[in-house]
Parts: C-alpha cells; structure tokens; sequence
C-alpha cells in the first residue's frame, strides 16, 4: 500500500511564501493523528488467518500486511474497534492505552 | 462578430447584465429564480439553449447550492456567473464566506431588494450592506449600460493573480433591474481582446491534484486573512487600471472607485451609492442653475473601500449627507459608518448628516432629495440634532 508521508509543514517566513488561499499539493500529511485513542487493537499473528477483513473495515486505512504479518499504523489508528468486532477469528484484542 | 460592433439595444438593467454575462464567456452559469433577478438567467438559458452562448447551465435546487456549484467549477479553473437577490443572498451568505476565503473568482449579480420580515419584493440595499464583511469586492451599479460593462470588467478584476476575489455587481431591484434604455453591445471580437479566457496556477487538475479548502490551525489561520485583506487592498489599484484600459478600448470610463459630480467648489455634497445617484444628479443641476454650490459623490465601490479618494474629493465641503437604503438597526447606515470613518482619520470636520431612505421600496423624489440638500446646508452654521434621519416616512414620529 502506498501510504503518503509526513512532511512536517514550515511555517513560511513571508507572507508571499503562503498558499494563494486554502489550496496545497495533495497527499500532503503534515501530523500523526491518534492522539485520542482510548484503546488499541493488538492482533495476535498465531491467530490470525491473513483473511484482510480487518483491513477492509478500517476506516483510516491503517491495517497493512507486511512479510505475511498484519500491521498496525499506531500513527493514524484511532482506536474505533471496528477490526476487533469483525474479526472471525478474534485475532484482534482491543487493549486499554498505557497498561 | 464584428457586425455586432456598435450594435444598440432596448435593454433591462437584468438583460444588461446577461448580455455582458454572455460576452464574458463563462463555462458555468448556476441559475435559481429570485425576483426581481429571475429575468438573468432567464435570459442566460435562452442563450445557452439557442447556442449563442457556450456554457454549463446548472439548474440547481436552492442559492446556497447555486454559489457551491461555482465554487467546485471555480476550483478547477472554469468562469463562473450566477446572480442572485434578498433572500437569496442570505441563503447563500455562508457559500460567499468560503468563496472569498477559498479566493475562487467568481462573479455574481445582486439585485438589491429588502429582507424579510415585512416580507417585500421591492428594492432597498439591506440585502447586500448586511454581507459587506464576506470578503467580496461589492460594486453598486447606476445605469444598465454601466452594469453591462461592470460584469465584463468584473471577471478581469476578480482573476487578476494579485486579487483573486469573488465579485458582486449590485442592481437596484426594479428601478435598474427592470427599467429600459439603450444599451450599446460591444462586440465579442473586442471583449475577447479585452478579457481573454482564466488562466490561474491555483486550480486543481488531474496532473496537479490538489487538496482544496483545507483546514487551519489557530498558527496560520490569520495568515490567510491577513492575504485576504491584502489582495482586496490590492484590487483598487487594478480596478482603476481595469476602467482606464476599458475606457480606452469601448469609450466608456465610469470614474473608477468613486464618482464625482459638480464636487470641487462645493459647500455641501450629498454621497450615496446605486441608481438614485441619477436622481441627485438632475437635482444638483437645477440646484447649480440658481448659484447653490451643492455636489454629488456616488461611491461605485463599497469593498475595496475608497476612504483616501472619498477624503481627496470632499476635501472642501462644509456639510457632508449619505443618502442611503440601509439601516443598521440601533445606530446608523452602514455607509454612513463607512464614510465616518474615512472622515475621522481624515483631520476634516464637516457636519456629517445620514439620510436613511427608499426601504422597501419607499420612493426617492427629486423634492425629497432637495430637501435634504436644504438641511445639509442649515447644519453648516447650526448643531445637529438628529444626524440620523429618515427620508419620507410617511407617519408622524415625535414623542409627545
């Protein structure tokens, strides 16, 4: 999957170095945003039969199969649980953020 | 197309407005009916529908989609028209936000009718006055030859790279938008000379792509308002250069940001804005004829203000009155705020008198108006003590 990057935005010096109005190159990121995640999904990979269900239900786009793992981007997951409720295989446990 | 060139015609202020629509060339026009504006784009699809004009003509379901529609076409860099009234407007009042927010340079016709409640049909400026805080350069129009040549000149401002600002080109219901005269059509040869087609670096295109509209921090939100301001500030300079290089190429030449009649050695000028402008002109005419030294000042341009040109010409007046269709309720008319303003930062001190008149509808005669020149001229050696005072009111109103 082709995830755009981040690239920190620099506040411009001058005025003139603004955009002409509210318009930018798109897939520009220019922050992480998870910060109000409550709960986080942790998959457990012996479970788990690489079905991508999971992935397709991910509103934000942040579950990524990678070397035959299921990835999470903790980046830009918000902590719904969707993927936890649609998992089969109850791969996915939802975990309560620093415990 | 150059046996159209000079050609004449018996013209509404509203078909004016289509007939420098359609030379305009826009891509896109959004039609929703509102009197007293309906007969535009009326008279836009009958030019679309019989080929004359070569344009997408959206039939949408309200106001607020029709500024929207012009929105999304701006953004990919089409020319844009609609044209709206009163309620309308309001209706539209949070797409106009974001159309000089997003800078897309769309043009839009006003037709100047009051808002509800009384519910009215009839003309007064309330409409466009309450939203001189969108963000969009506002222009009041006096004649239907004036509002022809406006729209034509108004895409030229609008699109300029330094301004880059949606534009409202307002008619007095009914009394412009209805009334007839010759009009004189220039030829689309010459208008495509004058105006050729946008080409702006800030669209969106397939090759481009571009996140439009996006969201902002409390750190650079201000930056894009403080560039706002700036490319309004900027557009006087290329309103001014817009009419010089009209003037030359149709003959036609308007005065630029403000108007001025019979102003220089005058005791008492009488400034408003919109098609009774016309009125005060025969009245300080006849006035002239008997030795009253007595001026008018029509502004063209309530955004971009003109302060300095409206300072520069009264200089020498004794007695200041603003005649206008507005009233902000519990103060004053908004251009008499406007023109107090200019004034306080000026050093002058004339006797400044507001004059609120023709809401709803209500006429403006000649005798109305030379009454009000009357009292400009009693309050040059005397106190005010009313410097808001309603035009033919009709009722009696003094606290017993």
């Amino acid at each position: 999957m082709i995830k755009p990057k981040i690239e920190i935005f620099k506040k411009p010096g001058h005025i003139n170095d603004y955009p002409i109005g509210p318009g930018y190159k798109a897939g520009h990121l220019v922050s992480t945003n998870s910060s109000y995640r409550v709960f986080k999904p942790v998959i457990d990979n012996e479970l788990c039969t690489r079905c991508l269900i999971c992935s397709l239900y991910c509103p934000d786009g942040t579950i990524l199969i990678n070397n035959d793992k299921i990835e999470i981007d903790y980046d830009f997951c918000k902590g719904c649980g969707i993927c936890a409720y649609e998992c089969n295989r109850k791969a996915i446990k939802m975990i309560k953020e620093n415990e | 197309m150059s046996d159209n060139r000079n050609q004449k015609l018996f013209l509404s202020g509203n078909e004016a407005i289509a007939y420098g629509a359609k030379l305009s060339r826009p891509n896109v026009i959004a039609a929703y009916p509102i009197t007293p504006q309906t007969v535009v784009v009326e008279k836009l699809s009958e030019m679309v529908e019989s080929k004359e004009l070569n344009a997408e003509f959206m039939l949408v379901e309200s106001e607020h989609s029709a500024l929207s529609a012009m929105i999304g076409a701006s953004i990919v860099g089409a020319r844009t028209f609609t044209a709206t009234s009163s309620q309308g407007l309001l209706y539209m009042a949070e797409c106009l936000h974001y159309a000089s927010g997003g800078r897309y340079p769309i043009v839009m016709m006003n037709a100047n009718r009051s808002i509800a409640l009384p519910w009215s049909i009839y003309g007064d400026q309330r409409d466009s006055l309450s939203l001189l805080d969108s963000g969009w350069i506002q222009v009041y129009a006096e004649s239907a030859q004036e509002s022809l040549d406006l729209v034509i000149q108004a895409y030229k401002i609008a699109e300029d790279l330094n301004v880059l600002t949606p534009f409202m080109i307002n008619l007095d219901g009914f009394v412009l938008t209805h009334t007839y005269e010759s009009v004189l059509i220039p030829s689309q040869e010459d208008v495509d000379e004058f105006l050729p087609a946008f080409h702006s670096p800030y669209i969106m295109d397939l090759d481009n792509p571009k996140n439009m509209g996006f969201s902002s921090t409390p750190a650079d939100n201000m930056e894009f308002k403080y560039q706002q301001n700036k490319a309004m500030l900027k557009s006087k300079e290329v309103i001014q250069k817009t009419e010089i290089e009209f003037g030359k190429k149709f003959g036609r030449y308007y005065g630029g940001l403000i108007d001025s009649y019979c102003i220089e050695d005058a005791d008492v000028v009488l400034i408003t804005i919109g098609s009774i402008a016309g009125t005060v002109r025969t009245v300080v005419d006849k006035l002239r004829n008997t030795g009253t030294k007595v001026g008018l000042l029509k502004i063209r341009y309530m955004r971009p203000f003109p302060a300095e040109e409206i300072i520069k010409v009264i200089r020498n007046a004794k007695s200041v009155g603003v005649l206008e269709k507005d009233i902000s309720f519990g103060f004053e008319g908004t251009v008499f705020t406007n023109v107090s303003s200019a004034v306080a930062g000026s050093g002058l001190t004339p006797k400044l008198i507001n004059f609120i008149g023709g809401l709803g509808g209500r006429t403006i005669t000649p005798q109305h108006i030379e009454d009000i020149i009357n009292e400009l001229f009693k309050a040059i050696n005397n106190e005010i003590h009313n410097h808001v005072q309603f035009v033919n009111l009709g009722v009696e109103v003094n606290e017993q």
